[in-house]
């Protein structure tokens, strides 16, 4: 299964905002795409509370898995919004 | 004479309007005796048509809410459609729960795991409480707690608003606030401000007055008259139109009617107040609060984080001040990486400058960031320290801030010894920046969110202009500017009073700036002075203010 690691760009985490933005982007995925810590379970990314309550900080390290067709791509979107500071847009 | 009744509190946020109320529904506790559900499928799913109906309610607001209320709803709304919080629902539905019961418990477990995980995790908790509370009201058949839907210009009455409930209100539609809470410092009065809504607090009985009833609300004095007379209205309705002419023709830096400067300057607690304050009709920034930076790291954010948030925040500001408070934490604002522990007495413990002073690498990090970012945005930063006491303090701040390569550095006066020995404690520093809502917590021993003690917070009260003056007169020794940041800059009348014991700079919510622009053109310095002996000469907040009021240029007067 495809997966990526990638450092978290919001100044504040991956709150509200920026979790919204992600987490709206997996639901239209229409795959299943799981976010945790490396090493850590993780949880599913398209459960706003559960993406929230993972509580990861500005800078900390994801890894993100998807599975189906064009897994790549969605991954890939995924890994770019989340390196972006989506709290100061 | 007139016949209404007029209601007393706390003016907040100044102008005046009137319509009819709005009564904001309280929260719905789920009944201690709900029974257990005689059928779990049928449970379950009035549950889940519950959340549904949250979502789709939240939807439909953020599709007419503005840009910055939007991205709170959606997120809000996604958590109402959110599996896990079904799930968990379903569990204690299965446990014997009732409907109600088992979507509050649901939703406490998560509120939980956010609590646990602090600073911005934990603000969220007030939106998934929301979502919680909602869906108890729908499973129950009651009206959703919080502000309905308005249909026409309306005056918002409330025990006390809850932050989603002030962070989506239409401007256009919500004309004025009535809390019987709250305080001076509260959310509400802070959010009021920020968007020019009027707004009054501490309003004895307000959640009695019925929906529908035309009231007119007079943010400047405080009252609130009920079933108003035509010549109130009408005497509202011509000031209201004589203060927008007045203030749309304010504009460029604080000037008194003598041609003195008094740089007019903006409170700001982050990256988006920056862009936000930035193009504006104001000479910077004159509290830039960094605890943001700090408050949701798990780690303590390194030299070339905190570079780029600065960065940010100054950009904005090329040319112009900005005035940079250091760390401001403490054990009612812990930090995960900096934890000292519990304290009996936070106000009274190790924040500020103490908590610097324990941990210097934080600061010394944080003063390198500042110095790098006003570099490279060509802004003129300047930085000071919360909760200086000594001159010991003042040296020790300004010592680590020049090694840091910054070339102004100061205090704030926030505790009254700062403020009694300033002559001593400005000698070491730049500059200083009175906290005048700190300065009467500790000046009147009153804690600030004690919102039934607002009175003796009042910033008019004698003593807290006394120590003002003190700090005034410690600076002018050695020439030494002394600012104010706080609730006091903000006000037009106060800003007199201030500007006449020889505050040299003001800075507030930047939706206050014209309003004060006018207020010190419309008076010379020794006028200034002239109000502020009257201020100081009263025996009680009210009468300094009524007396400074009374005294004031009637063009002043008549549009507050």
């Amino acid at each position: 299964m495809p997966a990526r690691t990638v450092a978290i760009g919001s100044s504040v985490g991956l709150h509200a905002r920026p979790a919204q933005l992600f987490v709206s982007k997996v639901q239209a995925a229409g795959m299943p795409v799981t976010i945790g810590r490396p090493g850590s379970p993780a949880v599913d990314a398209g459960s706003i509370l559960g993406v929230m309550a993972l509580g990861a900080k500005h800078g900390e390290e994801v890894e993100l898995t998807a599975d189906g067709d064009g897994a790549d791509t969605v991954l890939d979107e995924l890994v770019a919004l989340l390196e972006r500071d989506l709290d100061a847009q | 004479m007139s016949e209404h009744e007029t209601r007393h509190g706390i003016g907040v946020s100044g102008g005046s309007a009137s319509g009819p109320v709005v009564q904001v529904a309280p929260p719905v506790q789920p009944p201690m005796d709900e029974p257990t559900p005689a059928d779990v499928d049928a449970a379950l799913q009035h549950v889940l048509e519950s959340f549904e109906a949250v979502a789709v309610e939240l939807e439909s607001r953020a599709a007419t809410a503005d840009e910055h209320a939007v991205p709170i709803l959606t997120a809000t709304a996604m958590m109402a459609r959110n599996a896990g919080l079904h799930q968990g629902a379903g569990n204690r539905l299965k446990a014997g729960d009732g409907p109600a019961t088992a979507i509050a418990a649901a939703v406490e477990e998560y509120t939980a795991q956010f609590e646990a995980l602090g600073g911005y995790f934990a603000e969220r908790v007030a939106d998934l409480r929301d979502v919680g509370a909602r869906a108890v009201a729908a499973a129950l058949g009651l009206p959703a707690p919080g502000v309905p839907p308005l249909t026409e210009p309306s005056v918002i009455v409330a025990l006390d608003l809850a932050p989603a409930d002030t962070a989506t209100l239409d401007r256009d539609l919500a004309v004025a606030i009535v809390t019987q809470a709250g305080g001076r410092t509260s959310h509400t009065a802070i959010l009021a401000a920020q968007r020019g809504i009027p707004a009054v607090v501490q309003v004895h009985g307000a959640t009695d007055i019925p929906t529908g009833t035309l009231v007119a609300v007079d943010g400047d004095a405080g009252e609130v008259a009920i079933d108003p007379d035509p010549e109130l209205l009408e005497q509202q309705r011509v000031r209201r139109e004589k203060r927008a002419t007045a203030l749309a023709a304010s504009s460029g830096p604080g000037v008194t009617a003598d041609g003195h400067h008094v740089p007019l300057l903006a409170n700001i607690g982050g990256v988006q107040d920056a862009e936000e304050a930035g193009p504006q009709d104001l000479e910077g920034v004159g509290l830039f609060r960094t605890e943001f930076v700090f408050l949701s790291a798990t780690a303590a954010p390194t030299l070339e984080e905190q570079t780029d948030i600065y960065t940010k925040v100054f950009a904005p500001f090329e040319g112009r001040r900005v005035v940079v408070r250091t760390l401001d934490a403490g054990a009612d604002k812990p930090l995960a990486f900096a934890d000292l522990g519990e304290e009996e007495n936070p106000a009274l413990g190790r924040r500020g400058l103490r908590l610097s002073q324990a941990l210097p690498q934080l600061l010394d990090t944080q003063l390198k960031a500042i110095a790098a970012a006003a570099e490279a945005t060509g802004a003129d930063a300047r930085v000071m320290a919360p909760m200086v006491s000594t001159a010991e303090e003042a040296a020790w701040f300004a010592g680590r801030a020049r090694a840091a390569g910054l070339k102004k550095a100061g205090v704030m006066i926030e505790v009254p010894a700062a403020a009694l020995r300033s002559e001593h404690v400005l000698s070491e520093v730049d500059f200083a920046s009175i906290g005048t809502n700190d300065l009467a917590q500790y000046t009147m021993a009153t804690d600030r969110m004690a919102g039934e003690l607002s009175d003796l917070l009042d910033p008019w009260q004698p003593a807290v202009i006394d120590v003002v003056a003190a700090a005034c007169s410690g600076g002018a020794a050695h020439d030494t500017p002394v600012g104010v940041c706080g609730e006091s800059a903000g006000d037009p009348l106060l800003s007199l009073v201030l500007v006449g014991l020889g505050v040299a700079s003001l800075s507030m919510a930047p939706s206050k700036v014209p309003a004060v622009r006018l207020a010190l053109s419309l008076h010379s310095v020794e006028q200034c002075k002239e109000l502020a002996a009257i201020a100081r000469s009263a025996r009680s907040a009210a009468d300094a203010r009524s007396a400074v009021r009374a005294a004031a240029n009637p063009a002043l007067r008549e549009l507050l």
